[in-house]
């Protein structure tokens, strides 16, 4: 017998001989929301508000978001080649340089990378980003800037109503902050192998 | 014979540097924990009971969901094993693994692939395998083993890593500082990254209703190992099932909050099977090995709750013992009420040599408030320690009890006993009439005896 049968042959017995088998339970996803961090009216000023509570920031315009990499030293970067005719004039002005290839050989050449989220869940202040919209996941991952740009339209109220909307995408993550560990001691730290900074630009 | 448990001679000999940074480090955030679950939910009780519900329902359906979730990852062009025990998981990944001409390649965090010992394997057949975790990276080079599920280097401190990674070559020079310390190991591992040949990962959840599988980090490691690595390999214990997609809002926000106090871990990772034609980034090939690794005895069991739990730590924390012994003091990959559960069970041949870890325990209780599946582990360790009386293997720290049934039974003698006992108050411990009653005094501070008082009372009580 192969492993697969003979580990199912092993479960079907044990389970048959469980007593009080439990139904597989029914409820209301609003148990899971958390009023809280849902207060307010305005989605995006909700999603907003939670990425602030998780480091994060919001941006409204494309110069905001230029003025931030510029004064932070952030001068060369990756961006979305679908993105760049609407953020590239913005960069430019700001004297900031762009690449729309992500080039593996080169991944710290990238200080700043623009990418397109496909959602964001306004409940946790998070970012979604889907394989089937993103046009590479390093340039979200390797430069210390992620700046996502978002659809307002596209902000999911909570978690649930996001998972409901997960689609059939091959590859899905949300990012909810910048990257961090407490590893150490116990102290927070942001940056670790992913970006430091998470921005989420809101058109 | 009669002696010390070996968890309480474990817990005597760690250093006091290693018992404060994991006492601090246990306690740390405890609070903060709690606060948040009660802040955000009127009623965190319901949610944690509905979770319990959940994972029982799969488990008590294991073998329904099990072929559901394989048939819903084949579908998505996955390839999908099974490996009875931790020796073939081993074997069925270094033949992945050669099959594709793997040399070398980076790890998730994995507790399953630990609890194999996955690591030494490979490494002994060839194939450089580099822990990305922060913490598992400093583990893997210290050649040590993680005392903490969700911080597995809760033993260390920031001096210890800087001279690890001095000596190790990761740094130039010593700096203690634990901003540099992860900005070294940042710019250290994403070479090896970029440099990989497969990923390593375990799965948080596997849904069976669509096969998709989740990973949470907070690093970012997972994320970054699968990006540029052309095959993934999940190793993934068979409980980690759960029904359906949308149960996710559960599990999720309980994790967060009970490991790590976070509304949502940063990165949730959402796998469906290999990356889309036209996709730079991401695996091509993509394997699941389903381990059963003596789960099916632990579902077995009259333990079987303990298949619900998914390693959020917060039980470690809260335990008095564990905040004393350290992780390390429980011998096996999972330390804490989850391993002085889990361990003597799964490693189900060592269960003489474990049977001290359910004795392990103060029967408190805050593992089971804590826990996010709603885990009775106060109950379940008491059906281990009657497993073990009726296996007859005796804990050596336990004092006989004959002597008090004796004694309880003959009231002549405990009339005598309650009268002597009122003595022993006045003498040392070292006079103590039997030698594990000695031993037993020698570790603890009892109040004054103040017994035999009951029998005047009562037989004068008409007269007062």
């Amino acid at each position: 017998m192969s492993a697969r049968d003979s580990i199912l042959a092993r479960i079907r017995t044990v389970t048959a001989a469980i007593p009080a088998k439990v139904p597989l339970p029914d409820y209301d996803p609003a148990i899971t929301h958390c009023l809280p961090r849902l207060e307010g009216d305005d989605l995006t000023a909700v999603f907003a508000r939670n990425l602030g509570n998780v480091n994060g920031r919001a941006m409204r315009s494309a110069a905001e978001v230029a003025r931030f990499l510029s004064d932070g030293g952030y001068r060369h970067g990756y961006c979305d080649p679908a993105l760049h005719a609407v953020i590239g004039p913005d960069l430019a002005a700001a004297g900031l340089t762009v690449e729309t290839t992500y080039d593996r050989g080169r991944y710290d050449d990238y200080q700043f990378g623009i990418t397109r989220a496909s959602g964001a869940i306004a409940e946790s202040g998070t970012i979604i980003l889907d394989d089937n919209q993103t046009s590479s996941r390093l340039a979200a991952l390797s430069p210390w800037v992620h700046v996502a740009v978002l659809d307002a339209a596209t902000i999911h109220r909570t978690i649930a109503d996001a998972l409901a909307a997960l689609g059939d995408s091959p590859n899905v993550i949300w990012a909810t902050g910048p990257s961090k560990t407490a590893d150490v001691e116990g102290i927070l730290i942001e940056g670790v192998h992913g970006p430091g900074e998470q921005i989420a630009l809101i058109l | 014979m009669i002696g010390t448990q070996l968890i309480d001679d474990y817990a005597r000999r760690i250093s006091d540097e290693k018992q404060a940074s994991v006492l601090d480090g246990a306690s740390a955030g405890t609070e903060k924990r709690y606060q948040v679950l009660h802040r955000d939910y009127g009623d965190p009780d319901a949610l944690r009971r509905l979770a319990g519900a959940i994972k029982d329902h799969t488990l008590q359906h294991l073998g329904d969901y099990l072929v559901q979730a394989e048939k819903a990852l084949l579908a998505r062009g996955v390839k999908v094993h099974f490996a009875a025990t931790g020796d073939e998981a081993k074997e069925t990944i270094l033949g992945i693994l050669r099959g594709h001409g793997v040399t070398r390649l980076t790890k998730s965090k994995s507790m399953a692939a630990e609890e194999i010992h996955l690591n030494p394997y490979l490494m002994e057949n060839g194939i450089e395998c580099l822990e990305s975790d922060l913490g598992e990276f400093i583990i893997q080079l210290d050649n040590d083993v993680p005392s903490h599920i969700v911080k597995p280097i809760i033993h260390k401190n920031r001096r210890e890593i800087a001279k690890t990674f001095r000596r190790e070559g990761v740094a130039d020079d010593y700096n203690d500082d634990p901003g540099t310390i992860t900005r070294r190991a940042r710019v250290f591992l994403r070479k090896k990254y970029m440099e990989a040949q497969a990923c390593i990962t375990g799965a948080n959840f596997v849904c069976a209703d669509s096969g998709r599988m989740l990973l949470v980090t907070n690093e970012g490691n997972s994320r970054f190992g699968m990006a540029p690595a052309p095959v993934h390999v999940a190793l993934v214990g068979i409980e980690k099932l759960v029904p359906r997609e949308r149960d996710l809002a559960v599990f999720l926000n309980l994790l967060g909050r009970s490991a790590t106090a976070q509304q949502l871990t940063v990165y949730t990772e959402f796998i469906n099977g290999p990356r889309a034609p036209g996709q730079p980034d991401g695996p091509e090939h993509m394997h699941v090995v389903f381990m059963d690794n003596g789960r099916t005895d632990v579902l077995a069991s009259n333990c079987r709750e303990i298949l619900r739990c998914i390693r959020c730590g917060a039980c470690q924390n809260v335990c008095p013992i564990y905040r004393q012994a350290s992780g390390h003091a429980y011998r096996t990959t999972y330390g804490g009420p989850i391993g002085a559960v889990l361990s003597p069970l799964l490693f189900g041949d060592r269960f003489p040599e474990l049977a001290d870890l359910p004795k392990a325990s103060t029967l408190c209780g805050a593992c089971n408030e804590v826990c996010p599946v709603n885990i009775p582990i106060p109950d379940l360790l008491l059906r281990l320690r009657d497993k073990a009386k009726r296996e007859g293997i005796h804990s050596p720290a336990a004092i006989p009890m004959s002597p008090f049934a004796t004694l309880a039974t003959s009231p002549s003698l405990w009339r005598t006993a309650m009268t002597m006992s009122n003595a022993m108050n006045h003498l040392p411990v070292e006079v103590a009439p039997v030698k594990p009653l000695q031993d037993w005094l020698g570790q603890r501070t009892l109040p004054p005896f103040r017994g035999g008082q009951f029998r005047k009372w009562f037989k004068n009580r008409d007269r007062s």
